[in-house]
């Protein structure tokens, strides 16, 4: 029974270093901002406030409809991303003893999804600019 | 107690390099650029050769006044440098330098290191949608893009290196290197950096804060302290790039010689050259266009990163 705890302590040590660490960056955007606020003018004027496009008074509201071209991306990404994560577990034990052949006839399944996926979204045309 | 000190000053030694790092590859880039530029770059700051101008620099921006325009989402907008600039800081303590010497020994080293550094480009959109300019929506957007496209090659070129050292610690992948891996993951190595540096929104992929169209992009609106921070996680970017592909590619500590004495000066020496290629890579390629990054990204970089892991696949099991 000792081992596991053993294990899990040194799983917790090492994120609680990596948390001690993002509470030392926090404290120094803190200390930094906070210097800043000491150090420098505040001279608001009405001009200095406005939004900045060219030097021309902006027109109409910063937050326009915009056309978001790239959204189709955003699917093929999601849809790839949650395919790669499943790589990193499969990629520690894959050429472990007694797997070898098979889960390579695995892999290329695997990579033969992906590449039908691209092949797919090419041929519909959605990889292709004008 | 010598537990604690030994975490403070792994903690402290993070932090440094973190502050430093940054700054140096940023005065190289000065001195690197105008040389290449036929110029002298910074001469007057400190004395020699200007070595202390972004000191300087570091001086003015603490100095200038911290606009927030009117229209803009105050909070959001002033929190994102922090988002921005944070995320590399906390990559850096998971890099091994040498044999023993990493700040902090992460299980899942690859995956928390993409992982984390993901959030970076989040500062990025936060930037662009609080700012409420248009043209700074337009480079959130632009990021957004970028990060999507990127994002898939960086994970499977690293994906390759995990299959090949059977593990997805940092440390573990130093452990299991042989040199003939670095011509057997070279397509791998090639994809990661070059993804890499359209993850860190660096020239030829500078696309989303391309001056000449949208200003500065999702960073139009910022001056002084706030700017200087997006600016120091643009380096501490480039450190952290060149030190992961030098630890996942190039085989971190292990040299000619010395590896034991000598590893953390191999580590600094190869993500130094990373460095200068950066630099060199802004000096020499004009900006892509969008198209031409998501092309690029979509049937050349994912591809190849494809190819690569079947190529890891096989030649691994075929030793085993």
């Amino acid at each position: 029974m000792r081992e596991p705890t053993v294990v899990a302590a040194g799983y917790f040590d090492t994120y609680s270093v990596v948390g001690l660490l993002a509470v030392v960056g926090v404290l120094f955007v803190a200390v930094a901002f906070g210097a800043g606020r000491l150090l420098r003018p505040v001279v608001p004027t009405p001009e200095k406030l406005l939004t900045y496009e060219c030097g021309v008074d902006p027109v109409g509201e910063g937050w326009a409809h915009t056309q978001v071209r790239y959204y189709v991306y955003a699917f093929l990404y999601v849809i790839f991303a949650v395919d790669s994560i499943f790589l990193f577990p499969w990629a520690t034990v894959f050429a472990a003893p007694g797997y070898g052949a098979t889960t390579l006839v695995e892999m290329f399944v695997f990579l033969g999804f992906l590449a039908v996926g691209l092949l797919y979204a090419y041929k519909k045309g959605v990889l292709a600019w004008t | 107690m010598t537990d604690a000190l030994d975490v403070a000053v792994r903690l402290l030694l993070v932090f440094v390099a973190f502050l430093v790092l940054p700054l140096v590859v940023g005065q190289t880039e000065h001195k690197v650029m105008a040389h290449m530029q036929g110029r002298l770059g910074p001469m007057y700051a400190g004395g020699f050769h200007g070595w202390a101008q972004l000191v300087a620099d570091g001086v003015k921006f603490a100095q200038k006044e911290d606009v927030v325009p009117k229209d803009a989402d105050r909070r959001v907008f002033q929190l994102a440098p922090a988002v921005a600039l944070l995320p590399y800081l906390l990559v850096l303590v998971a890099i091994p330098v040498a044999p023993g010497s990493v700040g902090a020994v992460v299980d899942a080293g690859i995956f928390f290191a993409l992982a984390v550094m993901g959030v970076g480009v989040l500062g990025s959109l936060m930037a662009g949608w609080a700012s409420a300019n248009k043209f700074s929506l337009l480079g959130g957007l632009r990021t957004a893009a970028q990060l999507l496209a990127y994002e898939l090659p960086m994970l499977l070129a690293a994906a390759s290196v995990a299959m090949a050292a059977g593990t997805v610690s940092l440390t573990g992948v130093l452990d299991a290197f042989a040199w003939w891996w670095v011509p057997w993951q070279i397509v791998g190595a090639l994809v990661f950096f070059v993804a890499g540096l359209a993850e860190l929104q660096r020239p030829p992929f500078d696309m989303p804060v391309a001056d000449s169209e949208i200003i500065f992009g999702a960073y139009t609106e910022y001056t002084g302290l706030r700017f200087a921070l997006f600016l120091l996680a643009e380096y501490a970017g480039i450190v952290v790039l060149c030190a992961l592909t030098t630890v996942l590619f190039l085989g971190g500590w292990h040299g000619p010689w010395g590896d034991d004495g000598l590893g953390w000066l191999w580590t600094l020496l190869k993500t130094a050259v990373l460095a200068f290629v950066v630099i060199w890579l802004r000096v020499s390629y004009p900006r892509l266009r969008e198209d031409q990054l998501q092309k690029l990204a979509w049937t050349v970089l994912v591809p190849l990163a494809l190819a690569q892991i079947a190529l890891t696949g096989i030649v691994k099991v075929a030793i085993n």
